[in-house]
């Protein structure tokens, strides 16, 4: 990977893997996060993202693979790369003794290149902008579910951030909680901030992402701009009493036929080809055609696709 | 950015010694180690038979100066209270942070993992003297208030005044504090071995009692002066005049070598290990 690559990137990942014994939890993953992008990272419950996260961080080592943060070599470069980026994982944790106020001061401080002069100017901006300056001296095991992710989130807000990776930002809040916080991903990516957002809520994804990636069962199954995997996403369904020509059709153009398609219809996901094509070689081969239907799938439909129906974790 | 300013050298062990010592559990501690010279202080007070020729060292000499209650109670102290404590701070440095999750958050942020592990062992040392200091303090205190209080006589004979005293005071603090340095780097090291600090503190403490066991046992006689509790109850020649400095030496040494070989293994696992809690 070229530095110029390396520079115009967020997040670069080249064969990254992670083993647990003999489990595969993360295989072979190459991410591109560019710079100024807010990147949804999607997948199933137990398909490898936080483990993926972990390994950005540093927090785990990958078993093989490299990664490159900001354009330096991760984990090498941990103590010039993670004071640039603030990170929510795996939910907040917090000392339940002390009050909120107290609880960033402290991990504030732990990060020795922040200015111990600005730190409570800077703990009190990070608690206000995620709205939880009247509860600061509060002890923090009396918060609720969203007041500990509203801190969590003010943790990674301490500095100003070149990366923010946030793993379920909304998750544990009320509804304007999480409209505060998709406003707060917003405004921080309009000043610049690369955001990285995992989540399950894929509404939440589709309205605050400019990429996505989605990961299932360990791998990466579809990585590009959010139109980029809507536009792979459209589905072309003909309705037919001539099933069999119908197919022989569509397979000449290369499209990749469904397997389950209902009686008297056949469907396809539509990649390069357009439906008019296809129009026009179904009259051409003389295949009677009742009813042609172009329907763009939902994101969530298209991450069933990829991520298969099943409800069972990946295990 | 703001790379180039920096944040005062220890402004995480400030942190740490501030986080240690506002949480309720260690007052906690700190207050009953602190009822342990005022228990015995009573107890001697309200029997009159104090000088039975039976109980702990220095016990039957508090009726005569109140001065021997700190001696008295630190000598009780030393084989389970003090390790108590100790071994439950010392076992709460990693696996706490880990069972937080804060431990995520510091490693993040970056506090980088061997100035963490040295903050956390720092602090925990600083405990242990806080805890000795407070028995002694405790002592002199209540056993001022309800004894008299007279020049002191020394094992050796000889007798000393206040000021010689508070030097001696200062330097039993010192010997006793430095004998649990060993033990906070085994509570260290077994800290950064899991994520149930509960657990850590148990094994750490159940260390400190089978190497005062294994020291009473004539039959391992051949392993005694390599055990972290050997010279627990060694300060006695700082009683006498002149101060004989070889247990002294002696101990500090065999508790830096403890501190050596438990900090190497603290830093070879934490290092290394995956933080996936």
């Amino acid at each position: 990977m070229s530095d110029a690559a390396g520079s115009r990137l967020a997040i670069e990942t080249s064969g990254l893997g992670k083993s647990f014994g003999r489990q595969r939890a993360v295989d072979d993953l190459d991410l591109s996060v560019p710079r100024g992008s807010v990147f949804g990272f999607l997948g199933p419950n137990g398909s490898g993202k936080t483990t993926t996260i972990r390994m950005l961080l540093g927090l785990a080592a990958a078993t093989s693979g490299e990664i490159r943060m900001l354009g330096e070599p991760m984990p090498t470069a941990l103590r010039s790369v993670l004071p640039r980026v603030g990170a929510l994982v795996e939910g907040p944790a917090i000392y339940p003794f002390l009050s909120g106020r107290a609880n960033l001061l402290r991990l504030d401080s732990a990060d020795r290149h922040a200015s111990s002069r600005t730190r409570r100017a800077r703990v009190g901006a990070a608690l206000d902008r995620v709205g939880l300056s009247h509860a600061s001296e509060k002890r923090a095991h009396a918060y609720s579910l969203g007041m500990k992710q509203r801190l969590g989130i003010a943790n990674a807000l301490l500095r100003p951030r070149e990366l923010l990776i946030l793993d379920e930002p909304s998750n544990g809040l009320d509804p304007q909680g999480t409209r505060e916080v998709r406003n707060l991903i917003r405004s921080l990516a309009e000043e610049g901030t690369t955001v990285f957002v995992s989540s399950h809520l894929l509404s939440e994804i589709e309205q605050l992402c400019s990429h996505v990636a989605v990961m299932s069962a360990g791998r990466l199954v579809a990585q590009g701009t959010l139109d980029e995997l809507r536009r792979g996403a459209t589905r072309l369904t003909v309705t037919t009493p001539d099933v069999e020509d119908a197919r022989r059709v569509l397979t000449e153009l290369r499209l990749e036929i469904e397997p389950a398609a209902s009686d008297g219809a056949v469907a396809a996901a539509l990649t390069d080809v357009l439906p008019e094509t296809v129009t026009a070689a179904l009259v051409a081969a003389g295949v009677r055609v009742r009813g042609i239907a172009v329907a763009g799938e939902t994101l969530e439909e298209r991450f069933v696709a990829l991520t298969g129906e099943g409800f069972d974790v990946a295990g | 950015m703001s790379q180039a300013e920096s944040g005062r050298p220890l402004a995480l062990l400030s942190s740490e010694l501030v986080t240690l010592f506002r949480r309720r559990r260690t007052l906690a501690m700190l207050g009953a180690l602190a009822l342990v010279p005022i228990l015995i202080a009573i107890a001697v007070r309200v029997t009159t038979a104090g000088n039975s020729g039976r109980g702990p060292a220095f016990i039957g000499e508090i009726t005569q100066n109140g001065l021997f209650v700190a001696f008295t109670a630190l000598t009780v102290s030393i084989p389970l209270f003090l390790p108590l404590t100790v071994g439950v701070v010392a076992g709460d440095t990693i696996a706490g942070e880990a069972n937080l999750g804060t431990l995520r958050y510091l490693l993040i942020a970056p506090a980088g993992r061997v100035r963490l592990l040295v903050v956390k062992f720092v602090a925990a040392g600083i405990f242990a003297i806080a805890a000795t200091l407070v028995i002694v303090l405790a002592g002199v205190a209540i056993g001022a208030a309800l004894f008299p209080i007279r020049p002191v006589t020394l094992l050796s004979g000889d007798t000393i005044g206040a000021g010689d005293f508070a030097i001696r005071s200062a330097l039993l603090v010192g010997y006793v504090s430095l004998s649990l340095l060993g033990l906070t780097a085994i509570g260290l090291f077994i800290s950064t071995l899991t994520t149930v600090p509960v657990g850590a503190m148990a094994a750490t403490i159940v260390l400190a009692a089978a190497s005062q066991i294994a020291d009473a046992l004539p039959q391992l006689s051949a392993i005694h002066p390599w055990l972290f509790t050997h010279n627990w109850l060694g300060f006695a020649d700082l009683l006498r005049n002149p101060i004989s400095w070889d247990n002294y030496g002696q101990n500090a040494l065999l508790q830096l070598g403890y501190i050596v070989v438990f900090g190497a293994l603290a830093f070879g696992r934490f290092s290394t290990k995956d933080i996936l809690s």
